[in-house]
């Protein structure tokens, strides 16, 4: 105490400046800040220096040499003759796809386990448990590993395929799906599909706004349901007939030709990915929905609001905001999970890369730009969700 | 309270002094922070502390000797090269090229310590000098020998091939088009396969796993057509399958793959060690010194067998930092070339039986040629 208070007193100006607690206390933070600066520069330069010294040299000019390597699957037009910048795209763009795509599902998949795992069923309420326990406690890439050689390696052959309406064909190359050709009418037809769920969306909302106000009859779902499908039967007419044109796949030689392919490495990512991050969202979801204060629910009750109105208008936005931070490092470990994508020969980012480290001879400038990118992926995504969650955040 | 902070200002500055005085001077300093750089991009550092030096003439001989161990770059899962035995023990012919250097230089076999590095890991691991040399059936390139290190000596000459199911039918590569091929990545391999489909303006599609295993796993579930890679490869892999005769290796090679152990840039005695090592081998099958008989042939009257055995003259035994007598103990220890290869892949082979073909002596019509030990 005598201490604390001495300490005080040293602030009067009597007091030499090298005994002063606040000159002493900035100079402390400033010798800090300087200290971490110099030791990361010291850090960079002798990596630069080291990396040079060992023929790795930090330079990226390989980028735009032809890749040479053939890559699995790509979301755009891939062949070995592209730059490696290119194939580093083609990495991205998988990566990107199999990760938004992830991310929808999971939370799904996830929300539906929460609110399973609430339920007054005992059974339901068990499994939920279990499902969640077991996904939470067993390592991803074992899951992957199973997923991938145990389920979508052991599907029929692709003479044997199984075949589904549609047709799609399922085999242990994947699922194969009629796809849309590209053509001027699919466009215009497609066109017009959109317009008429445009139109029929703004004419719902703006008749039944009337209806509200003024109690006049509108007949706004009649009104949608003739714009929805008007614009399309007129694109129809006025093309005499053509819509838009399905490639259907179909066996030639070895494989199927034709419409639009999941492959089994894909898919057994995504579902890897999926269920064991959605046991972990199931999770934030159950807390968050507990977070909220259980008079808010009874109070919700009381003035008569329907058990669908309670969970929609009264516990989900309060949930929301105790959910929205963790949920985010969910999603982001979902993102950076997906680079185990490399030990089920899914080509994402990592693989991608790691394929150029050993084709160029270039680890360390490979791998820079392998993590600034995850980095850039994952600022990008805590970004937007932390808009969003700032925009549902009390207002103070 | 006071004086402790001005304690641990004094603490701190005295810190920064230290730090910035490094920065600006010390070359051995640095040296250690190559390590913590290095250690952060392959993910595995075990034997990372005992790699200080950078590689200079000589450096890596001392650092061997001074382990008392010899690290090499191999793998664990390719039968006929780098294996285990039931015992769990690593064998193969590229163990026993490690295995040939650790007792010339070691004056014993088994000091040695294999780093199981899958295709991808293989040229930084030794680019980086993390291993001491990589004997893990790499197929020499200029580019690799312009980036990753210094190629010794072709100890197994191979060709790329195509396996595929009995009953596909399939016996040309025109009729592989639009075929899925399982294939390794990061090899020499994968390249060959994507230029030959290009050149014969063929449809690919390809399945790619940096895990050898999960290559010929997926390729005999089904998943693709076909796999691809060296022959001996083929070889090897298809005698771990369920129906070994399910599968036929198609009589075609499309690419030269020569083997060939690896050392790290910037050590010339080390090159030249290895490299006299692997001609010793070689030259050893054609003066017929054996295992068996070395012991013996140190009294022979053939003046080549008694410079090599290092009982009379010497042929640059000293330079190299070795004793004048390291073949012997090299032949005792593994044999000669033909013994090693016989050993795996002769016609009692502990893997499979391969025909010497282009790796019979050159006086045999093969291409194992080795300069005079003199």
């Amino acid at each position: 105490m005598t201490l604390r208070e001495g300490s005080r007193l040293s602030i009067s100006s009597d007091v030499p400046i090298w005994r002063d607690e606040r000159v002493l206390r900035g100079a402390a933070q400033l010798i800090s800040a300087m200290l971490m600066i110099g030791a990361l520069i010291w850090l960079v330069t002798n990596f630069i220096q080291a990396a040079e010294q060992r023929g790795l040299p930090l330079s990226y000019d390989f980028l735009s040499q032809e890749s040479g390597f053939p890559i699995g699957e790509s979301v755009i037009e891939y062949d070995p003759s592209r730059p490696f910048l290119y194939a580093f795209l083609v990495g991205l763009l998988n990566t990107l796809k199999v990760s938004l795509l992830g991310i929808i599902l999971a939370t799904v998949l996830g929300t539906g386990i929460a609110l399973a795992r609430m339920s007054s069923n005992w059974l339901l309420s068990r499994l939920a448990l279990a499902y969640i326990e077991f996904f939470r406690n067993t390592p991803l890439l074992v899951l992957l590993f199973i997923w991938y050689f145990a389920v979508f390696n052991r599907f029929p052959r692709v003479r044997d395929s199984i075949a589904l309406p549609g047709p799609i064909y399922l085999n242990q190359r994947g699922l194969f799906i009629p796809w849309p050709k590209y053509t001027t009418e699919g466009l215009v037809f497609l066109a017009a599909i959109l317009l008429g769920i445009i139109t029929a969306t703004v004419a719902w909302i703006v008749l039944r706004r009337i209806r509200e106000r003024t109690g006049r009859q509108t007949y706004f779902p009649l009104v949608s349901l003739f714009l929805l499908l008007l614009f399309p039967a007129l694109a129809w007419n006025s093309q005499g007939g053509q819509t838009i044109t399905w490639d259907i796949p179909l066996l030639e030689g070895f494989n199927f030709k034709g419409g639009t392919t999941l492959t089994p490495e894909f898919a057994a990512l995504l579902v890897g990915l999926v269920t064991y991050t959605a046991a972990f969202i199931a999770e934030v979801v159950r807390s968050g929905i507990q977070a909220v204060d259980r008079g808010q629910r009874e109070a919700a009750s009381a003035i008569g609001l329907s058990n669908a109105q309670v969970l929609s208008l009264v516990v989900i936005p309060q949930a929301m905001r105790v959910m929205i931070p963790p949920m985010i490092s969910q999603f982001l470990n979902l993102t950076k999970n997906s680079s185990l994508a490399l030990a089920i020969g899914y080509p994402d980012l990592f693989a991608v890369g790691r394929i150029m480290i050993n084709q160029a001879g270039r680890a360390v400038p490979v791998f820079s730009m392998v993590m600034l990118t995850y980095l850039a992926i994952s600022l990008f995504t805590s970004l937007v969700l932390n808009l969003y969650n700032r925009k549902i955040q009390y207002e103070t | 309270m006071t004086r402790k902070t001005t304690l641990m200002l004094a603490g701190l500055l005295a810190l920064a002094l230290t730090l910035g005085a490094c920065a600006s001077s010390g070359e051995q300093v640095e040296v250690t922070r190559i390590v913590e750089v290095t250690v952060e991009v392959e993910g595995e550092g075990e034997t990372m502390i005992e790699q200080v030096q950078a590689p200079g003439y000589g450096e890596i001989l001392a650092r061997v000797q001074d382990r008392g161990r010899l690290v090499c770059g191999g793998r664990t899962d390719l039968l006929g090269f780098g294996y285990l035995d039931e015992n769990g023990r690593n064998v193969g012919i590229d163990v026993d090229l490690c295995r040939a250097i650790a007792a010339a230089v070691l004056g014993d076999a088994e000091a040695i310590e294999i780093v199981p590095l899958t295709a991808a890991e293989r040229g930084p691991a030794v680019q980086s000098g993390e291993i001491d040399v990589l004997t893990r059936n790499v197929t020499w390139t200029t580019s690799r020998d312009a980036q990753w290190g210094n190629f010794t000596v072709v100890m197994f000459y191979d060709g790329q091939g195509f396996m595929v199911p009995s009953d596909s039918g399939v016996t040309e590569l025109e009729q592989l088009d639009g075929a899925t091929v399982c294939v390794t990545t990061g090899t020499t391999t994968e390249l060959n396969l994507a230029s030959a489909f290009r050149q014969l303006g063929m449809a690919l599609e390809v399945v790619s796993f940096e895990d050898t295993a999960s290559v010929y796993n997926a390729y005999e579930e089904g998943r693709c057509d076909a796999t691809t890679s060296d022959k001996s490869q083929l070889l090897g892999v298809r005698e771990g399958f369920a129906d070994p005769s399910a599968h036929d290796i198609l009589d075609i090679t499309i690419s030269k793959e020569p083997l060939t152990p690896v050392v790290p840039h910037g050590d010339d005695q080390w090159l030249d060690l290895v490299k006299t090592v692997m001609w010793g081998l070689i030259n050893a099958e054609w003066l017929d010194v054996t295992q068996a008989n070395v012991g013996d042939m140190a009294s022979s009257d053939n003046l080549n067998v008694l410079r090599m055995l290092g009982v009379e003259g010497e042929f640059g035994q000293a330079e190299l930092g070795l004793s004048a007598t390291f073949m012997q103990d090299v032949l005792a220890a593994v044999g000669n070339y033909g013994e090693i290869y016989d050993r795996y892949l002769g016609p009692n082979g502990l893997a499979f039986t391969l025909p010497r073909g282009p790796n019979a002596h050159w006086t045999d019509g093969g291409l194992i040629y080795a300069p005079p030990m003199k």
